[in-house]
């Protein structure tokens, strides 16, 4: 079925079903925006009991999205992961460093006898929401901004910066993409929560937390938008392969492909009106539509930088080391065998979302937390 | 390929691996046994309705959880060092190698973490059913992602499906179920599960031994015991089973390793198995000093092992390393030679290609071709390099045998004075119980030095070495990570143990 599928076709079909992964992946961040709201907002021992105990259920398919979107990357777009893992190590390095402290943190934090104590495991939460998330935002801005390797004639990697990675976090937009996904899965944290809790006092917090984080989000979002269609992209020729740069070439992409802008549109609007629904209506259901809305900007951001004849991990050192889908994917016979596994997705989708709606139908109470000596 | 090949940043990030990987295996063998005996318990609760079996389950539920945090937290470095540190080999071989992985996350992982928040926290959000649903989904998303990860494992040990392009100097797949299928990586994979049902029952008899040394919670421990040492005695005679086919497969596909599992220098028809021995450390290849100090042969008994026959020629290193015409062995000098053929003819057909001289291009591939299985022998700088470091893996592999078929003789004893209400009395092999489970985990690490040390040089057998498999690092790069995680993942093990062992001391709810 799969196998008649021209290479090209496989390839795009493939750059989608990554980075769907991926902008799974940003909206579940609420998890580590939450993680950050639990230092920044002054709650009560009570309401951090409710907030980690709401969180502590979902980090794991956070954490899965984190892990499965390396895995794709991996077995679709080889060249990549070698080259960007093994490449910009270090900023690799302690993104993984920031998720292998939260991965204990949730269980540990309020176990007596936990040799580091409550303070550090809740500092390793506010870690891994703010650093980790910082460092994967300038990560994936490098997609427009580029990165410092060449790659020889076997495709092995040669990094040429000393920081290997970490320089990425010293560009301003870089830095930007990075500050906005902060503040987005702050603001996404406290929409996910006041859906999820049943606690007055706290939901009303969280209600103007979501509202004030998305204010602080939007600077930088604007910066980055500004940015994108006036920046010079690097343009692939698609007779040879070619890396060129081409002055305005995002907002050229845009422009070529309506369907991404409208996305991308659509997208914003989702995730505003989802802030907007919680702070000013006695409404809590705000995730169910920034959520989505985060989705498709993700999607739209990611299609912007590897559809429509563009480079998705550009080299700004040696334009033609720069990867593009065609470039950086497996061959032809492992994208198909892919493909048929990820007919497997809808099934995944579809158990998530039974157990999501099992787990979530009652709001989580301080009462049933009391009542459960195993809680977090 | 590589000019300057730094072997003191390969070292460093073998050791990453290893320490990586080490450390993720005192865990994830824990939550594969434990899941399934959450899922036993729970099982026999929900039939019997005995609220006792609940609390039962909800304690062994409890040492999961605490154990399968932190098996999640060294278990993600491992996903992306293969980038970080082995970035060469992901590309050479990430057309192949990425897909189990890839797989393993899809099928494996969203089950266990979707399930494993239901099994925690849905006791009274979901139906008794359901949650037993749950529970068993966890278990079975636990050894899922086993299966995916050791197809992997199994291929790097014995590559097959794949075909190499010298237009993209990488690996790529011809035939996925070749992969999936190979007979390496299956016994592989039911030997590790198996080993890992083992480990889970020594954590419960462990921990109930220590109960019954305590004298608490006396009948919650023995339905415990029972329940573990009939798991345990299953998986640990399965364990003896598969072990024997997985050497078998080794000793076809890994000669080099099966020798070295046997401190086996020159070979022999029929091949005696050494039972004990003390090695001669200052035995190298192509020396005539003796192996051996001391040794314990039984006749033939390797050669049954390795090829089903009681007189046949099993290879020693020697054998291995400069050939033998008389049994047919290509030596690894000759393949170093021929692989040697292979690289120059790669490095011509690409050179040919980018000057674009069709005909030398042509001519180039030939060579490459002809010489193309022995690849990896081309970057050996000598013949002896291909030998593994012989007495770590004579002993660790004496010492996971030795240990395996202790604990097949521990649950007979168990099961016998359980079955006759004696077990109490017996505070010596209560006590030989509880440091059982430390026994269980030094058997698994000895099981993976064999498997991994035992395969040096090679990342892919016979075709990648890790030398050439390496990021383009230097090693003080590696060395500050290597300590990095050292130094976390201590302080992690010294809090999940000291968390574990307070969870115990405070027992089962309401018990």
């Amino acid at each position: 079925m799969f196998g008649s599928l021209d290479y090209s076709t496989l390839q795009q079909l493939w750059w989608f079903i990554t980075t769907l992964v991926g902008s799974l992946f940003v909206f579940m961040t609420f998890v580590q925006g939450g993680q950050t709201l639990l230092s920044t907002l002054s709650l009560t021992e009570d309401e951090k009991v409710l907030v980690t105990n709401s969180l502590g259920r979902k980090w794991e398919l956070t954490f899965t999205c984190l892990v499965m979107f390396g895995g794709a990357l991996f077995a679709a777009f080889p060249l990549f992961y070698a080259t960007s893992f093994g490449g910009a190590y270090w900023v690799w390095i302690l993104i993984l460093f920031t998720f292998i402290i939260q991965a204990v943190s949730y269980e540990y934090r309020r176990k007596p006898d936990n040799f580091l104590g409550k303070g550090v495991y809740d500092a390793f939460l506010f870690i891994n929401g703010s650093v980790g998330i910082l460092l994967i935002g300038a990560a994936v801005g490098t997609f427009f901004t580029g990165s410092n390797f060449i790659l020889n004639d076997y495709n092995l990697v040669f990094w040429q910066h000393p920081l290997r990675g970490l320089e990425a976090a010293f560009s301003f937009f870089n830095l930007s993409f990075g500050l906005f996904l902060v503040f987005l899965a702050r603001t996404l944290g406290a929409l996910y929560l006041a859906n999820n809790l049943g606690h007055e006092t706290l939901v009303a917090k969280l209600k103007n937390s979501s509202f004030n984080n998305l204010l602080c989000a939007l600077p930088f979002l604007l910066f980055i938008l500004l940015r994108l269609v006036m920046m010079d992209g690097y343009a692939v020729n698609p007779a040879d392969g070619t890396v060129v740069m081409e002055a305005n070439k995002y907002l050229h992409n845009l422009l070529q492909m309506p369907l991404n802008l409208i996305l991308l549109l659509v997208g914003l609007v989702l995730v505003v009106l989802g802030v907007v629904l919680n702070r000013f209506t006695a409404a809590v259901c705000g995730i169910w539509l920034s959520g989505p809305g985060t989705v498709f900007t993700c999607l739209a951001i990611f299609f912007l930088a590897g559809y429509n004849n563009t480079a998705f991990y550009p080299s700004k050192i040696d334009l033609n080391s720069s990867l593009t889908i065609y470039s950086a994917s497996s061959s032809h016979y492992t994208l198909v065998i892919m493909t048929y596994v990820a007919l497997l997705v809808p099934v995944v989708l579809g158990y998530v979302s039974w157990a999501w709606r099992q787990m979530d139908s009652k709001k989580l109470t301080l009462e049933e937390l009391n009542a459960d000596k195993k809680s977090y | 390929m590589i000019e300057q090949i730094d072997l003191t940043m390969v070292s460093w990030a073998r050791a990453t691996f290893a320490l990586t990987a080490m450390y993720h295996w005192i865990f994830v063998p824990l939550t594969l046994g434990l899941s399934f005996i959450c899922a036993f318990f729970e099982s026999i609760y929900v039939k019997t309705g005995d609220e006792s079996w609940k609390k039962l389950t909800r304690f062994w539920m409890t040492l999961f959880g605490i154990n399968f945090a932190i098996g999640v937290a060294t278990g993600i470095i491992l996903e992306f060092e293969f980038g970080t540190n082995w970035s060469n080999y992901s590309w050479m071989v990430g057309d192949i190698f990425g897909v189990p992985l890839a797989i393993e996350g899809l099928l494996a992982f969203f089950l266990e973490a979707t399930f494993f928040a239901v099994m925690f926290f849905g006791w009274n959000r979901v139906s008794k059913k359901a949650h037993l649903f749950s529970t068993w989904m966890v278990a079975i998303g636990s050894n899922l992602s086993a299966v995916w990860i050791l197809v992997a494992n199994g291929w790097m040990q014995n590559p097959v499906g794949m075909k190499f392009n010298p237009d993209l100097a990488r690996f790529e797949m011809v035939d996925f179920w070749a992969i999936l299928s190979s007979p390496v990586a299956i016994s592989h994979f039911v030997h590790v599960t198996s080993a890992a049902f083992l480990y889970a029952s020594l954590f419960v008899v462990a921990v109930s031994s220590w109960f019954l040394l305590k004298k608490r919670h006396l009948k919650f421990a023995k339905r415990s015991l029972t329940v573990a040492c009939t798991f345990g005695l299953f998986a640990s005679l399965f364990v003896a089973f598969t072990g024997d086919e997985h050497a078998y497969h080794t000793a076809n596909v890994q000669p080099m390793k099966l020798a070295a599992m046997e401190g086996l220098y020159d070979g022999e028809a029929p091949a005696g198995l050494v039972a004990a021995g003390l090695l001669n450390f200052s035995k190298q290849p192509g020396d005539d000093q003796d192996s051996f100090i001391f040794e314990v042969k039984i006749p033939m008994v390797l050669s049954l092992l390795a090829n089903r026959d009681i007189n046949s020629f099993v290879p020693g290193i020697n054998d291995l390393v400069y050939g033998n015409t008389a049994e047919n062995i290509m030596g690894v000098e000759e393949k170093m030679v021929r692989g040697k053929l292979a690289v120059t003819g790669l490095g011509n057909y690409k050179a040919a290609k980018k000057s674009g001289d069709q005909l030398a291009a042509g001519k180039a591939l030939t060579l490459f071709e002809e010489n193309s299985d022995y690849l990896g022998y081309g970057y050996l700088d000598y013949a002896e390099q291909a030998v593994p470091y012989v007495p770590l893996i004579f002993y660790s592999f004496r010492v996971m045998v030795g240990l395996g078929t202790f604990f097949i003789l521990l649950f007979l004893v168990y099961l016998y004075l359980l079955y006759k209400d004696q077990l109490e009395k017996q505070a010596l092999l209560l006590k030989l119980g509880v440091s059982s489970f430390l026994l269980g985990l030094v058997a698994h690490e000895a099981g993976w030095i064999v498997t991994e040390v035992g395969r040096q040089p090679w990342a892919i057998q016979d075709l990648l070495p890790v030398t050439i498999a390496r990021s383009n690092l230097d090693a003080g790069t590696v060395q500050v990570t290597f300590f990095m995680f050292l130094l976390l993942f201590t302080a992690l093990l010294i809090a999940e143990l000291k968390i574990m062992a307070k969870q115990i001391s405070i027992g089962p709810e309401g018990d």
